[in-house]
């Protein structure tokens, strides 16, 4: 049997433009430091924050990114979830290889950020955009 | 509302600018343009960018310095970034960015060694 996972709290910010990035960035960053991850960890989580948190904005006309505290079978994780309001992505296995992009840029994105963490899940409809999770957890 | 600004010093012969700001998407345009018409209007060789205020660099950030880095080297400017956190770098490469092409060095001394040893073997 898996064990239930268990959200202690959640604060969400919206994505709108580049600016917000920032504060999504900032927001993860102090959740992260607060749940007593590594630098390193810190470090990585934040940076595939910040790749998806510009995709919600850039291919998917914006959205809003959640920060939760989640415990697991006594492990304690930072999970974040982005759900954007685009019209999904039509080829999910592509866009998830590395140099694969539909709006000029490196393609690393989506591989890279999923490199950067212990769990990551993408769903995406026409009707319901793009949603991505990611969770780090607590060595 | 318009951009801000990120500074660009000269130092000895070289340029300096310092990211001590969080960086976002059209700030990090501006300075690549800011930066480009530096080094043609101050006719610099060499350039260093010293981000080891920088939290994180994500492929946005990344592209940004490359580019910067190779428009400099034609219109004939080595570039050096300084100071990344080591962890930035660990999480850089896992990311998929290796930033070849790019010099890199642990500090501005260091930095503005290796960058006038490199403008120096150009000319």
């Amino acid at each position: 049997m898996i064990a239930s996972v268990v959200v202690d709290k959640q604060t969400c910010f919206d994505l709108r433009s580049d600016i917000d990035v920032v504060a999504a960035r900032r927001g993860v960053r102090d959740w992260a430091r607060e749940l007593g991850l590594t630098v390193l960890d810190l470090t990585k989580v934040v940076t595939a924050a910040s790749e998806l948190a510009r995709n919600a904005i850039v291919h998917g006309g914006g959205g809003v990114m959640c920060l939760q505290i989640v415990r697991q079978a006594g492990r304690h994780g930072l999970r974040v979830t982005f759900q954007d309001h685009g019209p999904g992505i039509s080829a999910i296995d592509a866009a998830m290889k590395d140099g694969y992009s539909t709006a000029g840029g490196m393609g690393i994105g989506l591989p890279g950020a999923k490199r950067l963490v212990d769990d990551f899940h993408l769903s995406s409809t026409p009707s319901n955009g793009t949603c991505v999770t990611i969770v780090r957890w607590k060595a | 509302m318009a951009v801000e600004r990120i500074p660009i010093l000269r130092m000895g012969t070289c340029l300096l600018v310092t990211i001590q700001v969080d960086m976002y998407d059209q700030l990090a345009i501006a300075l690549q343009n800011d930066l480009s018409k530096a080094i043609s209007e101050r006719q610099t060789n060499c350039v260093l960018l010293d981000i080891s205020a920088l939290e994180i660099v994500d492929s946005f950030i990344g592209r940004m310095m490359a580019n910067t880095a190779a428009i400099g080297r034609i219109l004939g400017a080595e570039t050096v970034v300084v100071g990344m956190q080591p962890a930035v770098a660990i999480t850089l490469v896992e990311l998929g960015l290796s930033l070849r092409g790019i010099h890199t060095a642990l500090d501005v001394e260091r930095g503005m060694a290796l960058v006038e040893r490199a403008a120096a073997a150009r000319s």
